[in-house]
C-alpha cells in the first residue's frame, strides 16, 4: 500500500451495502483508485464479514479472498461489502437478516439476488465495479434486473479461496460492471490459478473485448421461448437477437431436453452441499457465542436456530432429508444423473453453434414481497440454473425494457470460452450505445 | 408426503431446531418441494462420470500461516491458548 487514497461516503438509500470502509488506501496497478465493493460471503481481512447472516454478525476474518488479495495487488480500492440474500440463498435479497436492498430502477422492485448488493451498488452509480458470487444465477439475475452487466465465469477460472461457501460445486466468484469493457477488465484481474482452490484451474484472462461477431454461430434454445416467459421480456430478447444477426452472425434453433430437470436437480444439488458446508456455524470459532454448559447439540441447535434465517434453514433441512439413508438414491443420485444430461446437451449443442442465446430471467424485476412462497422463487431461477450444473460461462448484457425495467440478454459459451462470451455481449453493447 | 413429526426429526438431525409456530408452514412447503423433485424419478441416463480434476495435495511441511492470536479472535469462549466448545459427554 502507498499513500494513495479515496474518500467514500455514499448515500445508500438502497440499503446495497452491508459495510462502508470510509477511508480507503489503494496501491497502482491497473484498477489504480478505482472503487470497487465486493459481496459479503467473500473474506476480507480486517473487514466484517457477515454473508448476511445473524450467525456471523461480527465476524472478522483474519484472511484476504484470493480474489480481494488480487483486487488490492491491482490498485482497486475496496470500499465496502454489498448486501445479499444469506448465504446465497435467494433471488430477491429480500432474505437478508439485515434487511433488502431496492432495485435503483424502481424502490418498489427487487434488485434480484442473491448478489442484489452488488448489482445496486453499480446500477445506482455507487461504485464502478462489484465482485459477485454465481451459484444458480446470483450475478446474472440481478444483473438483469439491475441493468448492469455481470459475468458467471467458466467453473475453476476464479479462485473460491475465501468464498465462504454454499454449494461449492455450483459456485463461482465474477465481476459486475456497468460496460462488458469493465467487466472484462475485472475478470482480468481475477481469474489465474490458485493453489488454495482445489478445483482452480490455469486458465487466466488477458483479453480486450473486440466487437467483431461476423459469421458466428448462435443457438436459440425453444425452452428458452416457451411457456413460463414473459412474451414481453421474450420480445425485447428477440429484437436484440435479431442486433447481433444483423451485425453479421448466424443464428440456428437448438433444444435443451434436460432443462425440463434442471431446476430439481440443481435444487437438490444446492441443498445437499449447504447441509455439509453450513455445518461448521456453530457459534464455537466464530459467531454468537454457543453455551458452553449445554451439551453439544442443544448448544448447537440454539445458536443456529436464532442466528439462521428461515430459508437458511428450510435449504439445510431439505438438503439433510435428500442426504438421508433411504432417500439418497431418489434425490441426490438422481440429479447428478440429471446434472450429466445438462452436460451433454450443452457439449452437444456447443459442436454446432458458437454461443447460445436468450433471457437471463423470464420475467422483469419482482415487486418487492411478491415471490413469498420458496417454490416459486426457485422456479424463477430456470434460465440461468443450467449453466452452473454445466460449470460453462454466461453472461447478461442490458438489451431493453419492459415497462420501463431492465431486460437481460444470456450469452453462454463452451467452457473457458469466456473471451467468446464477452465478445458477444460487447457486440451487443456497441450496437445499442 | 413428509409430517409434521419427520419435519421436526429431520430439524434435530440438522441441528437447527424449530419452533412449533412455524412447523406447519415448513411441513406444507416442504412437501410442495418435495413434491417438485418428484420429477427426478423420470430421470433417465448415466451415472455422472469423474471430473477430469484429481486430488490437490501437497507436501507436509510447514507453511506461514495464522498466529494462534488471530485464529482465536473470532471465538466466543477461549481458555489456555484453546477454544472452548460445549460439552461433548
Amino acid at each position: 500500500m502507498t499513500g494513495h487514497g479515496i474518500c467514500f461516503e455514499p448515500d445508500d438509500r438502497y440499503n446495497a451495502f452491508l459495510t462502508t470502509c470510509k477511508h480507503v488506501t489503494h496501491g497502482k496497478g491497473k484498477l489504480s483508485g478505482v472503487a470497487v465493493a465486493v459481496k459479503d460471503n467473500i473474506s476480507t481481512r480486517g473487514i466484517e464479514t457477515t454473508c448476511a447472516s445473524k450467525i456471523l454478525k461480527g465476524y472478522v476474518p483474519p484472511y484476504d479472498a484470493h480474489v480481494v488479495e488480487l483486487l488490492k495487488q491491482a490498485g482497486a480500492a475496496i470500499v465496502g461489502k454489498t448486501n445479499m440474500d444469506e448465504f446465497g440463498m435467494g433471488t430477491t435479497t429480500e432474505n437478508s437478516a439485515f434487511g433488502p436492498t431496492l432495485n435503483p430502477c424502481d424502490t418498489g422492485r427487487v434488485p434480484g439476488g442473491s448478489s442484489g448488493g452488488s448489482a445496486a451498488a453499480v446500477a445506482a452509480g455507487m461504485v464502478r465495479m462489484a465482485i459477485g458470487t454465481d451459484t444458480g444465477g446470483s450475478i446474472r439475475c440481478p444483473a438483469a434486473f439491475c441493468g448492469i452487466v455481470g459475468l458467471k465465469p467458466t467453473y475453476g477460472r476464479v479462485s473460491r479461496f475465501g468464498l465462504i461457501a454454499y454449494a461449492n460445486s455450483l459456485e463461482q466468484i465474477g465481476p459486475m460492471g456497468h460496460s462488458v469493457t469493465d467487466v472484462s477488465t475485472l475478470m482480468e484481474v481475477i481469474a489465474g490459478y490458485d493453489r488454495y482452490d482445489s478445483t482452480s484451474v490455469n486458465k487466466p484472462y488477458n483479453h480486450t473485448p473486440q466487437p467483431e461477431i461476423k459469421g458466428l454461430t448462435i443457438g436459440i434454445p425453444g425452452e428458452y421461448f416457451g411457456a413460463g416467459v414473459d412474451p414481453k421480456v421474450a420480445k425485447v430478447v428477440n429484437i436484440a437477437i435479431g442486433r447481433l444477426e444483423e451485425l453479421g452472425a448466424t443464428t440456428v434453433p437448438c433444444s435443451i431436453p434436460s432443462m425440463e430437470y434442471a431446476l430439481a436437480a440443481y435444487y437438490v444439488t444446492c441443498t445437499c452441499e449447504a447441509s455439509s458446508n453450513l455445518a461448521r456455524f456453530d457459534g464455537v470459532r466464530y459467531g454468537p457465542a454457543a453455551d458452553s454448559n449445554k451439551s453439544w447439540h442443544a448448544a448447537y441447535q440454539e445458536v443456529r436456530r436464532a442466528g439462521f434465517g428461515t430459508e437458511v434453514r428450510r435449504r439445510i433441512m431439505l438438503g439433510t432429508f435428500a442426504l438421508s439413508s433411504g432417500y439418497y438414491g431418489k434425490y441426490y443420485a438422481k440429479a447428478q444423473i440429471a446434472r450429466e444430461n445438462v452436460k451433454r446437451d450443452f457439449a452437444r449443442i456447443f459442436s454446432e453453434v458458437d454461443v447460445i442465446a436468450g433471457p437471463t430471467m423470464p420475467t422483469i424485476a419482482f415487486k418487492l414481497g411478491e415471490k413469498s412462497d420458496p417454490l416459486s422463487m426457485y422456479l424463477s431461477d430456470i434460465f440461468t440454473v443450467p449453466v452452473n450444473l454445466a460449470g460453462i460461462p454466461a453472461i447478461s448484457v442490458p438489451c431493453g425494457k419492459v415497462e420501463g425495467m431492465p431486460v437481460g440478454l444470456q450469452i453462454m459459451g463452451r467452457p473457458f470460452d469466456d473471451e467468446r462470451v464477452i465478445d458477444v455481449a460487447y457486440a451487443h453493447e456497441q450496437a445499442v450505445t | 408426503m413428509v409430517t409434521e413429526h419427520e419435519v421436526t426429526h429431520i430439524a434435530e438431525l440438522a441441528d437447527v431446531g424449530i419452533n412449533t409456530d412455524e412447523l406447519g408452514a415448513f411441513t406444507h412447503q416442504f412437501n410442495a418441494i418435495l413434491e417438485y423433485f418428484d420429477i427426478l424419478d423420470n430421470v433417465r441416463g448415466e451415472q455422472a462420470v469423474t471430473r477430469d480434476l484429481c486430488n490437490v495435495l501437497r507436501e507436509d511441511v510447514v507453511e506461514p500461516s495464522l498466529s494462534q492470536e488471530d485464529v482465536l479472535r473470532n471465538a466466543a469462549h477461549t481458555e489456555d491458548g484453546f477454544i472452548k466448545a460445549p460439552r461433548v459427554m
